[in-house]
């Protein structure tokens, strides 16, 4: 490749690579993201190309192997373009008839289209409801771009925004249409952008730094890793011209080693930016130089948090400092760095290419665009969906995640993660933006929505909360780690039957002792998935405590199993599968549990024909 | 995988044995080894001029790194929140019943190593299991005794 030497040179590339390009070409897109892959994916993908080769037809069809399209449920996914036909859960052995019926005579594989509840068949993509509610602004261009081809990018205006930037606009223009747009930080916080960068950009000092924030630590969200591992160069070319309206040299992409495709596709990424002179010096001929530095973190969900984080890059252990002064003005080497999360930079060249006045027009008053969320627990369609801020909580479960797996009953959706909290069925009309989320309770987050039905425990929940927060606390201030510590006792007691009266009380004291003094987010908002439990799900916290009964029957050591005589038809199948020998009975007669054998590892629940449900779990007083 | 001082040094050169790449030398180390030796940690700290008390701060807090020969076949559970909600403790159970382990524990045959994670990010399949680089959807107690039957 040829260095690029100006904006004009970025231009005739551009348009080169679209002269080569026939939009009405068939195009496969095939998703090879993690959750794809988990199902196989990249069989799939190598029988299609084996087979396009085979039958002479790879010239006359354009593979393109994809980051995640987001409908994650049914994966592997498929788009056949230009017509949009959407395949879901394709095995290597359906390829055959994906070429010979679509890709050869136009003809449509009903097998394997989206068929919704009502039992409707839906062939092309955008009508499905998943897809339907959506506004993917930022996620969109995934299933267009091969990951590890910047043309598939520069296609689709890829560094456009940098070029009008660095061509066109001062530092400080740039800076007014981020601020004018409000972009709010999409890692959690919610911090408006331009302010952030402002700050850096204001703060004394020669050397500046721009980082990257991708330790996506919360369980149950991942659509950084999704943005990094199929559309990095969205999120470089907004770090580039952040760099340019701060007035930085050096940038920083703090990733986590447990997501190795990304960083592959980030450092493929970053060298195809560097031969095309997209990095370096004097970049498309305009005096702004920069690079950047992929620091892989090793896996610490603190080190996440601003200050813990830059002290990592530093190779240290990466342990939060007190905040007197902000990480915008003393940050890495105590020099100004501005830290933005890995979405909130990949909004960053869709408001320059499209203006702020357009970005502000999607969104509700505080909280402008859109925000990728992960939809998962017990919902029917798992996956990453992006909507316009403001879209109430109800319509993105059951409309676009199109409701509660296996006809079961809403119990409650936990958002933020960690730092985040529960909220309930009556308040599922809630716009979802930061400032109403935060209202509740709860946070945004990064993004995490997990749903949750009536087999939830939320003291459970709770607890899992706390144990994973105490085991990510660095410990480094009393009131996180002994706060966290001693909240988790008491969960731990009345999740196995030991709580007793004046717990709940003594728990909200401890939460709000660790709310109010602990040093960092962590700490500070590690009690929120305890006290919004408590508000909102009192009644099962007492149920544990005062009848020692687990109601959703999760918690172990409140419940037991056992065999329904009048359901159960002696197929032998759990006993066939438990692993201790606890069930006996002859074939064809009622099984019987030995409760002193059973380790409660729930297998025959799960083995049991559902035509039969016999195995039922008991807690408290509850009877056969 | 036996340990070699070329391999290592050959790791801290790659980075111009800078100091502050500690973190990264060390997560290439141990991808390389599976584990990190005291041999290596000295050879590391002595490379960079740095104190062996900084590289055991750095080593016992990233929970990657791991101080103790880890077992020949990996086997995860994923304990995300999406997996939390689906059944991973109870997965995680039968895991550690059918491998005889606890989570964080490696057999003394160094065979197998059991581990949790939080959000491997395909919560569509959850509760997930991950063997030796397989994802398996919520594997019952005889599905995991067939694996542990089969692995060498």
């Amino acid at each position: 490749m040829t260095k690029l030497t100006s904006v004009s040179a970025l231009e005739a590339l551009r348009e080169d690579i679209l002269s080569r390009r026939d939009p009405k070409k068939t195009k496969v897109s095939v998703c090879s993201g993690t959750g794809c892959r988990a199902y196989d994916s990249e069989k799939v993908i190598d029988s299609l190309k084996a087979k396009l080769l085979d039958q002479g037809l790879n010239d006359k069809i354009d593979l393109v192997t994809t980051g995640c399209h987001g409908f994650c449920e049914l994966g592997p996914v498929m788009v056949v373009y230009p017509e949009g036909i959407s395949y879901f859960k394709i095995k290597p052995d359906d390829i055959d008839d994906i070429i010979n019926e679509t890709l050869s005579q136009g003809k449509v594989v009903d097998r394997l289209l989206y068929v919704d509840p009502e039992g409707n068949v839906i062939t092309k993509e955008h009508d499905i409801p998943f897809y339907k509610h959506q506004n993917r602004v930022v996620f969109g261009s995934n299933q267009s771009i091969d990951p590890e081809n910047i043309d598939d990018y520069l296609a689709l205006d890829g560094y456009k925004a940098l070029a009008t930037c660095i061509g066109s606009l001062s530092p400080e223009e740039v800076l007014e249409i981020v601020k004018k747009a409000k972009l709010r930080g999409r890692g959690g916080g919610g911090f408006p952008a331009g302010q952030k960068w402002e700050a850096t950009r204001n703060a004394p000092g020669d050397v500046k730094y721009v980082i990257v924030n991708a330790d996506e630590g919360d369980p149950g969200a991942y659509m950084d890793r999704s943005i990094l591992e199929g559309n990095p160069h969205s999120v470089l070319e907004g770090l580039l011209i952040g760099a340019y309206a701060i007035g930085c040299q050096k940038g920083f992409i703090y990733i986590r080693q447990e997501y190795p495709l990304a960083v592959e596709h980030l450092d493929r990424a970053i060298s195809q930016m560097r031969e095309l002179g997209l990095l370096g010096e004097n970049i498309l001929g305009t005096g702004f130089n920069f690079d950047i530095i992929v620091h892989r973190g090793a896996g610490a969900f603190v080190s996440g948090e601003s200050s813990a984080l830059m002290s990592s890059i530093e190779g240290k252990v990466g342990e939060p400092r007190p905040k007197y002064i902000r990480t915008s003005i003393s940050g890495i080497h105590g020099c100004p760095s501005d830290l933005n999360n890995v979405e909130t930079w990949a909004n960053v060249p869709i408001i320059i290419n499209k203006g702020a006045d357009w970005f502000t027009s999607i969104g509700t008053e505080g909280s402008k665009g859109t925000k990728i969320f992960s939809l998962v627990g017990k919902v029917n369609n798992t996956g990453l969906v992006e909507v316009p801020m403001g879209m109430k909580l109800h319509d993105i479960i059951f409309k676009i995640g199109g409701g509660i797996r296996d006809g079961k009953k809403f119990k409650a959706v936990q958002t933020g993660g960690p730092s985040g909290g529960v909220i309930p069925e009556d308040m599922l009309d809630l716009p979802v933006d930061f400032d109403a989320l935060d209202k509740v309770g709860s946070m945004m987050g990064s993004g995490g929505m997990i749903v949750m039905d009536e087999d939830t425990c939320m003291v459970d929940v709770a607890k899992y909360f706390l144990e994973f927060l105490a085991d990510e606390s660095c410990g480094k201030c009393v009131p996180c780690r002994e706060g966290i510590t001693q909240m988790l006792h008491i969960l731990r007691m009345i999740c196995a039957g030991e709580g007793k009266p004046g717990d709940l009380e003594l728990l909200e004291e401890i939460a709000a002792m660790t709310k109010e003094c602990s040093l960092c987010a962590l700490g500070q908002s590690a009690p929120n998935p305890v006290l919004s439990s408590l508000k909102y799900f009192h009644a099962e916290y007492e149920a544990h405590v005062n009848e020692q009964c687990c109601p959703a029957h999760v918690c172990k050591d409140l419940i037991t199993y056992h065999i329904d005589p009048a359901k159960c038809k002696g197929c032998g199948k759990c006993l066939r599968n438990c692993a201790v020998g606890a069930i006996s009975g002859s074939k064809k007669e009622p099984h019987v549990i030995d409760l002193e054998k059973c380790t409660k590892c729930d297998t025959c629940f799960l083995v049991c024909p559902p035509k039969f449900s016999a195995v039922t779990k008991l807690s408290g007083k509850e009877e056969l | 995988m036996s340990y070699s001082l070329a391999k290592v040094d050959q790791i801290i050169d790659g980075y111009g044995a800078d100091k502050e790449a500690l973190i990264q030398i060390l997560l290439d180390i141990q991808h390389e080894f599976r584990w990190l030796s005291r041999e290596t940690l000295m050879h590391t700290a002595d490379r960079l001029g740095l104190p062996m008390n900084q590289l055991y701060n750095v080593t016992t807090f990233y929970k990657h790194f791991s101080l103790v020969p880890q077992g020949r076949h990996a086997v995860s559970v994923c304990v995300g929140t999406a997996c939390h909600v689906r059944g991973a403790t109870r997965l995680l159970d039968r895991v550690a019943q059918g491998l005889k382990l606890s989570p964080d524990e490696t057999s003394a045959d160094e065979k197998f190593s059991l581990k949790t994670v939080s959000c491997l990010g395909c919560c569509a399949l959850g509760p997930v299991m991950v063997f030796d680089g397989k994802y398996m959807s919520n594997p019952t107690s005889n599905e995991i005794a067939e694996i542990v039957e089969e692995c060498e």
